[in-house]
């Protein structure tokens, strides 16, 4: 049973991402498409035509494979309903951190490989705000895991005593500003922009099309589930059981759904009320985050909790 | 006894391999390369006895009335002779196809076995004066190596490189000459027994010594300064063997005086290296990342990477100091694991950089571009070297930075407040160092092998002889090998660890690591496995959903103006802007824009662009002590006039003064 909780963030994550679409529509006087557009998006783009550019090189014909595939083994790591990981064995929060990394950097390449200047200009973005992300990510999950003693997230979701001290509600507010980054929101990046000038993430996915778009659009959509997860697994993990009784795992799917949802309404509301930043005053927003992130390990060394 | 069998036969190849290439015969040069390969085949047996076990002690050869040479091998011994062992083999394979056209190339052999060579004698020294002899063959015969095309640009990095290495030399002799005086001895084994007597200052002052003229060779900053000359200006096999293995004769001497003579000092040792480390890791790649020249970027990296070395040793001595032995034995396995991680991929990236410059005649990463096309295998090999550097799974680099992530954040177990701050700080500068490490590589490689040619020189490109990618296959093999099966390097590391720590590091299960103290692991080859799992069923998936499914071929995306041209590219400098601007306050960038009207503002006619970084170290702190050093000389030389009367004058002086104090 525990084996397949990753196979919830594969298949709920075109929810979430439907959901934060509805949220935003409605919260900016749209109707909106339905909570299940990007099922059918995905379905359809699976179902085209590709159409690749003869600059390119197996490297863009590997990267979706890779990108997809990779985030599903971070998501394998993440304990979801249960935290009686089957997988903890492969990585913890910092392996989980560089699996993505992996994709990234792939996509990094891809965006180069076509020979264009929309896909360099998304790959050197994108590189210069994980540069940003990083470390301030790894900080603020230090927090966390020093007061725990383990790096395990299985370990750091079980105990859950420490939710409402100084120092991990510092480590969380880094920590939501790096899953905005992360998944290229609002004032990171546009998610919605097709726009040159500004756009990051879609500017490395320019030249894709078909089953290979619709691989890096889930692939994205997943890692934002993910990151979600990891945020409510680290510092909201009420309700979490560490067995698979069946009654348990329902409590914590419910519990689990409604997080879900509150954070796709925060994303929501952050998204619709904040503009996009300029690219370079990005360093003032992330790097003040790394300075909560800095200040909740002081904070917890200086106050033990 | 066998140990001394494969060792013998070792050294008879790389003497056999020395002699045959300065024979005057064109044609058995080769086997000059052939015979150090199968001298390093020998001595990665050797070196396996070493470290499982067999501590070896050759009977002394005695060269004067007061000095003797000895050589002893322990496990540290053995893991090093190991190192350089597996990167001498595919740098000797490497060799044979890639010297071919060389003018100097009897003389390259010559030096390159004799090289590998002193290399071996330097971590297998037993007394401080085989160790000095060694030491300072090693870094003649490299100065020649570096200087062997003799053109007038490696003959500068030469002479940087052979100051640098001096004065980090005299560094080694200070110490060693306070060593001897307050020991009384000569040889290592009694050094290290009476070493703990040593008054408290002293021992510092020794331990700073070591690691300026350690440091040195390793390139740890602001002592980093010869790296980008002289490694871009040698032959790529030699930079590979330089930028591969002779730095990490510096981490070898940090270990064998700083952990093994020394011992346990007190806990500001530990910061001090964790807080170089961490300074030159970042640093190390900021600079790299300004770099299109291939060569001196990867030797910017080497910069970051000792820095990472010194993160996990630090960590250990620190942990030491505070008796947490099963924590000082993890976090040096950390440090020695990434020692021959580094050795293995950065050899890898070296020889990938000297395939690719045997190609294209250039070393710069702008006028490159496609070459995936024309030199699959050597672009693969590249790739598997970037991946593995920039510690991504499952590749080698993520394990070994893992475990140095695992061993700062363990710091907080450590009793004082300024551990319990300094190693997560060291963390995220790690983070902050792979990051940019990324961002590194997807220039260096996506600039370089992919996108169009951006210039003749990437057009006709061939791909490279067999003998270089079988040498590059090999190191690019390791690096797959050495990130899924972690337990097996453990194996070899933990009796150097057992030797320092007195805790045999790990538990180790073969493909997976797992640290007690933090009830975390790790295992590569299992996300592997995931990956391939996944890969299939996505595969499986993508095909019930859409069938064999359509593709067309077409141009790239030009925004409905035909004809985008290779100049339309995003270059290497474009790509580092964002982090140029991120950064400023450190490269200090200089911009010049010149711009020529007909119609001014509307009709450009040409544009001019020029910018730099300031090169900090060189500006601020070389640049002034050179200056001051001249001055000096030039005072100095009034004393040598050229008048034949006054050196009769000094002559006279200087006997009336032995006659008033002599008697």
């Amino acid at each position: 049973m525990e084996y397949l909780q990753f196979l919830i963030i594969l298949f709920f994550s075109p929810l979430i991402q439907g959901m934060i679409k509805t949220t935003k529509a409605r919260m900016q006087g749209r109707v909106g498409p339905g909570v299940f557009q990007p099922y059918y998006d995905l379905i359809r783009l699976m179902k085209k035509e590709m159409v690749i550019s003869h600059v390119t090189s197996w490297i863009f014909k590997a990267t979706p494979y890779i990108v997809f595939t990779s985030t599903l083994a971070a998501a394998m790591i993440t304990p979801v309903l249960t935290t009686k990981a089957s997988f903890g064995i492969m990585g913890d929060v910092i392996a989980l951190i560089y699996i993505l990394a992996t994709g990234r950097f792939f996509m990094a390449l891809a965006g180069l490989d076509a020979g264009t200047s929309f896909g360099g200009e998304g790959s050197s973005r994108e590189m210069a705000v994980a540069i940003l992300v990083e470390p301030m990510m790894m900080l603020s999950i230090f927090t966390a895991a020093i007061s725990v003693g383990s790096t395990n997230i299985a370990r750091i979701a079980e105990a859950q005593g420490m939710v409402y001290s100084p120092s991990h509600l510092l480590a969380l507010s880094a920590f939501v500003v790096a899953i905005i980054a992360e998944t290229g929101r609002i004032p990171v990046d546009n998610p919605d922009t097709h726009l040159e000038l500004t756009m990051i993430h879609e500017g490395m996915l320019l030249e894709y099309s078909g089953r290979y778009l619709a691989l890096m659009e889930w692939a994205h959509y997943m890692k934002q589930m993910l990151l979600f997860t990891l945020g409510v697994d680290i510092f909201f993990p009420v309700g979490i059981p560490g067995d698979t009784a069946f009654a348990g795992l329902g409590v914590s799917f419910a519990l689990y759904f409604l997080k879900m949802c509150c954070m796709a309404v925060l994303m929501a509301a952050i998204e619709s009320t904040r503009a996009k930043l300029r690219f370079f005053q990005l360093p003032s927003l992330l790097g003040g985050a790394f300075v909560l992130a800095f200040l909740s390990l002081l904070t917890y060394i200086m106050m033990g909790r | 006894m066998y140990p001394e069998k494969f060792l013998s036969i070792g050294v008879l190849c790389f003497l056999l391999g020395s002699v045959v290439s300065l024979l005057p015969l064109q044609r058995i040069r080769t086997y000059s390369f052939i015979l150090s390969a199968t001298g390093a085949l020998n001595f990665i047996v050797f070196g396996l006895f070493l470290s499982f076990g067999l501590p070896l002690t050759l009977p002394p050869f005695p060269i004067s009335s007061v000095f003797e040479l000895l050589f002893s091998g322990d496990g540290i011994s053995g893991f090093f002779v190991i190192i350089i062992s597996l990167v001498a083999f595919s740098v000797s394979l490497f060799s044979i196809g890639y010297t071919r056209e060389m003018k100097h190339r009897g003389l390259m052999g010559f030096f390159f076995n004799g090289f590998i060579l002193s290399m071996y004698a330097v971590v297998t020294s037993g007394n401080i004066i085989t160790f000095l002899i060694s030491w300072e063959t090693m870094s003649l015969v490299s100065y020649f190596l570096v200087t062997l095309d003799r053109s007038e640009e490696s003959a500068k990095a030469g002479l940087v490189y052979a100051v640098m290495t001096h004065i980090g030399t005299a560094f080694i002799i200070a110490a060693f000459l306070v060593l001897y005086r307050y020991t009384g001895h000569m040889d290592f084994a009694g050094i290290k027994a009476s070493s703990m007597q040593l008054p408290p200052g002293i021992r510092s002052a020794v331990f700073l010594l070591f690691l300026a003229g350690f440091g040195t060779k390793a390139g740890i900053i602001p002592l980093h300064t010869w790296l980008p000359r002289a490694h871009p200006a040698a032959p790529s096999n030699i930079s590979s063997l330089m930028s591969g293995v002779m730095i990490k004769t510096g981490i070898y001497g940090m270990v064998r005086m700083h952990m093994d003579l020394l011992g346990q000092g007190p806990e500001w040792w530990g910061i001090v290296l964790i807080v170089i480390g961490a300074i030159s890791s970042i640093l190390g790649v900021l600079y790299a990342l300004m770099e299109h020249d291939i060569k001196r970027l990867l030797a910017y990296h080497s910069v970051e990477n000792i820095g990472i070395i010194l993160l996990g040793m630090g960590a250990s001595m620190m942990f030491m100091s505070h008796g947490l032995y099963s924590l000082a034995a993890i976090a040096l396995t950390a440090g020695l694991y990434h020692t021959l991680n580094h050795a293995v991929f950065k050899g890898l990236l070296f020889l990938g950089a000297g395939s690719v410059m045997h190609g294209t005649h250039t070393k710069n990463m702008e006028d490159m571009g496609g070459l995936i096309k024309p030199m699959p295998y050597t672009g693969f090999f590249f790739l598997v070297g970037s991946v593995s550097i920039c510690a991504l799974p499952p590749f080698n680099g993520f394990v070994s930075e893992w475990l140095t992530f695992q061993s700062l954040l363990l710091g907080f177990e450590s009793p004082s407040v300024i551990s319990k701050i300094i190693s997560p700080l060291g963390g995220a500068a790690l983070a902050l160092t792979g990051a940019l490490a990324a961002s590194c590589f997807v220039k260096a490689f996506g600039i370089s092998f992919l996108g169009m040619p951006r210039s003749h020189h990437a057009e006709n490109v061939k791909e490279s002889s067999p003998s270089m990618l079988v040498g590059m296959a090999f190191l690019a093999l390791l690096c797959l090998l050495f990130g899924l099966f972690p337990g097996m390097v453990i194996g070899v590391i933990s009796p150097a660890v057992f030797s320092l720590t007195g805790v045999p590091g790990m538990s180790p299960g073969t493909t997976v690591v797992s640290i007690s103290e933090t009830a975390s692991s790790l295992s590569p080859a299992g996300i592997l496995i995931a990956i391939g799992v996944m890969a299939v069923a996505t595969v499986a998936f993508l095909f019930s959903v859409g069938g064999r499914g359509k593709t067309r071929y077409g141009d790239s995306w030009d925004c409905g103006m035909p004809s985008l041209t290779p100049r339309m590219q995003y270059t290497a400098t474009a790509f580092t802007k964002p982090i140029r601007m991120i950064f400023k306050r450190i490269y200090l960038p200089k911009r010049e824009l010149n711009v020529s009207y007909l119609l001014k503002p509307f009709f450009v006619k040409s544009i001019t662009y020029s910018g730099e970084i300031t090169p900090f170290f060189e500006r601020y702190l070389y640049e002034p002590a050179t200056r001051v050093i001249h001055g000096i000389a030039g005072k100095v030389r009034l004393l040598q006039s050229g008048s034949l009367h006054l050196y009769l004058g000094y002559i006279l002086v200087t006997l009336i003064v032995l006659l008033i104090f002599g008697s």
